[in-house]
């Protein structure tokens, strides 16, 4: 079985800095994750955005990689936003919380409104 | 590379319409393994000369007669993978010290390409063949599952059980149910020789015979006759149709039964366990054939119980086989027609856990007579079915869950789950499978993940199961999500909250050598609705 890396690019979009990921958020996602992060911290945008229309696995590894971020960005009094998550992932976020430390909203054009 | 290596390869490369000389005529000598021409060939160094060789080698004859003067061995890590053949040069001059290095250079640079070649070529066959018999068994199991009966039947005073689990590779059982006039029922078991795609063939086609032949017969050894007679001339050479075939009045308590070479069915009463023997020749082997038919008499308490040799025949980890004397003895130990089923699965699944291979495939038919008193009080408790939708073993490696998580979705698509109560159980048998190759299995190779894939009573279980016993499994517990934000506690620690949140029950069972996590979905409406 060959392990599926998780594909991760940063576009800033005025004062959002949308994070796309496109693959699997499991334990391999770890770098890629963090360093995304980083980089889209490091931008001139106020907020900062996952978007998840890709994505089509998150396992039990990727919602601790999401913790870790989340408790980075909050460290960082960072804003973090996610949009395009099927009904399944959006119920993931809500059983485990995640929804309720970072906003979720439908797609990319009400993300930039909320920036 | 050399100037020299690299004009050969200009030479080979050409394309047949660039040759000047028409392509010199090639004749193909075969070569026995044992050949002493390989022994020697792999061990030489470079360029042999066959005039001057001596050796008791019907290829190397074969060779020469050929007009071979000289061979250059192909060899690749130790082994010898192919040869450059040479005739005499057309200027009929000797070939030179020159020309036998450099086809030694030529052989050194081929061999590792020639092997890469080789191998390419080989994985792509076993891609190719693996994904032809992934298709046949996916067809094979889908003609099988439409055609064993959807529902069990009912009679007041009467109780039927059924279980069925396919093979890896997908046997040719099935059982059925014929409803017949009077209120008689018919009640088939049956196995077909053979495998795969052919045996679901012949599958289908004895169940349509058998049930034209039972609805318009009232004796069961002439419904097998007349079965045996329209196989005979179409099924094909090396197969054969065993089957049980009984017919039962509910009121008079009668059970008529022939036996067309199957496995024996056994009746247990309060006095033991007793086999119903009749004799019979397998269905289409010879025409013309008699079926010997007996009758019993069922009391009040009675069970009968009809198999398929799966269970019987099924092997252990030590190559001993499950046997008729235990189920006889199982039988006698236990009453009743579902729990003596439930008893059987679960002694099966003690006896093969550590050579787990499904061989057959496993059909048991219960039919229990209820006991008068006891009608009233288990009148709430319905005919139960089980039937195991898969059972397979995925290899404890980093990504396998996703195995495991096609395999479950792939067995379970004729139940049509809702399209959220489909992706919560993928997540929760991914969940599990990771739990057991990284906690209980470690991500030893050697040690497989267990999966079946079953429903019973509206249930729908899928059964994870790892080797490491011994440990417990911590009871799932809700996360402290803001410890973990604040860096108090570890990001990690979701799997067991995600499953129980995931399906509708979660039950953990261990003994020293294994855990098994269960997930269960309710099939009439759960909570995840």
């Amino acid at each position: 079985m060959s392990e599926t890396q998780l594909e991760v690019s940063i576009r800033v979009e005025g004062e959002l800095a949308i994070i796309d990921l496109q693959g699997e958020i499991n334990a391999f996602a770890e770098a890629a994750l963090i360093n995304a992060y980083m980089d889209a911290s490091s931008t001139e945008a106020k907020s900062l955005a996952l978007d998840f229309t890709d994505v089509d696995y998150i396992n039990s590894t990727g919602i601790a990689l999401i913790v870790s971020l989340l408790a980075k960005a909050r460290k960082d009094k960072q804003e973090v936003l996610a949009f395009g998550l099927t009904d399944h992932f959006q119920n993931i976020f809500e059983i485990t919380r995640l929804s309720d430390f970072m906003q979720i909203v439908p797609d990319e054009a009400a993300a930039l409104e909320k920036a | 590379m050399s100037k020299q290596i690299r004009d050969v390869w200009r030479v080979l490369a050409r394309s047949p319409e660039e040759q000047a000389e028409p392509e010199p005529e090639t004749s193909s000598v075969g070569i026995a393994p044992n050949d002493p021409l390989v022994a020697y060939l792999q061990s030489a160094r470079g360029v042999v000369e066959l005039d001057r060789l001596e050796l008791e080698s019907p290829a190397l004859d074969e060779l020469k007669e050929a007009g071979v003067k000289m061979a250059v061995p192909l060899v690749a890590q130790g082994e010898l993978i192919g040869m450059l053949n040479l005739g005499p040069r057309l200027s009929e001059q000797e070939y030179s010290v020159d020309d036998r290095a450099l086809l030694s250079s030529l052989a050194i640079q081929a061999a590792p390409a020639l092997r890469v070649a080789q191998l390419v070529r080989q994985q792509k066959e076993e891609a190719r063949r693996r994904e032809r018999l992934d298709q046949e068994l996916r067809i094979a199991r889908l003609i099988q599952q439409t055609l064993l009966p959807r529902e069990l039947p009912e009679l007041p005073g009467w109780k039927v059980a059924a279980y069925y689990r396919p093979a890896r590779e997908v046997g040719g059982d099935f059982y059925d149910f014929v409803d017949l006039p009077d209120g008689k029922l018919g009640l088939i078991v049956a196995d077909v020789t053979d495998k795969g795609i052919p045996a679901a063939l012949v599958m289908a086609t004895t169940r349509s015979v058998l049930r034209a032949a039972a609805e318009r017969i009232v004796s069961p050894g002439e419904v097998l006759q007349r079965v045996n007679d329209q196989l005979v001339p179409d099924i094909p050479d090396n197969m054969f149709v065993t089957c049980f075939y009984s017919i039962l009045d509910p009121q008079s308590r009668t059970l008529q039964y022939a036996n067309a070479g199957h496995g024996l069915a056994f009746r247990r009463t309060d006095e033991g366990v007793t086999e119903l023997k009749a004799t019979g020749m397998p269905l289409g082997l010879m025409p013309d054939m008699q079926y010997e038919e007996s009758e019993v008499q069922l009391t009040p308490g009675d069970t009968v119980l009809f198999q398929s040799d799966g269970l019987a025949e099924a092997h252990n980890s030590k190559r001993e086989m499950f046997g008729f004397p235990r189920v006889k003895q199982l039988m006698a130990d236990h009453p009743g027609g579902a729990e003596l089923i439930d008893t059987l699965v679960a002694e099966l699944e003690n006896f093969t856990i550590d050579g787990w291979e499904h061989e057959d495939d496993v059909t048991l038919l219960a039919l229990e007579c209820v006991r008068e008193g006891a009608s009233a009080a288990k009148a709430e408790s319905k005919s139960s079915s089980i039937k195991v939708h898969a059972a397979f073993s995925i290899s404890s490696q980093p990504g396998n869950e996703h195995l495991a998580i096609d395999q479950v979705t792939q067995a379970i698509s004729e139940l049509d789950l809702a399209p959220d109560r489909l992706e919560k159980l993928k997540t929760a048998v991914g969940e599990a499978t990771m739990n057991a190759m990284e906690h209980g299995n470690r991500y030893r190779e050697d040690q497989p993940v267990e999966i079946r894939v079953q429903t019973a009573n509206s249930k729908l279980s899928v059964f994870i199961t790892d080797h490491g016993g011994g440990q417990s499994i911590p009871e799932p517990e809700t996360p402290d999500l803001e410890a973990k934000l604040e860096g108090e506690q570890s990001p990690r620690g979701w799997g067991l909250f995600l499953i129980k949140n995931m399906v509708d029950d979660l039950h953990v069972t261990a003994d020293d050598r294994h855990h098994t996590v269960e997930l269960v979905l309710d099939l009439e409406g759960g909570k995840h609705e």
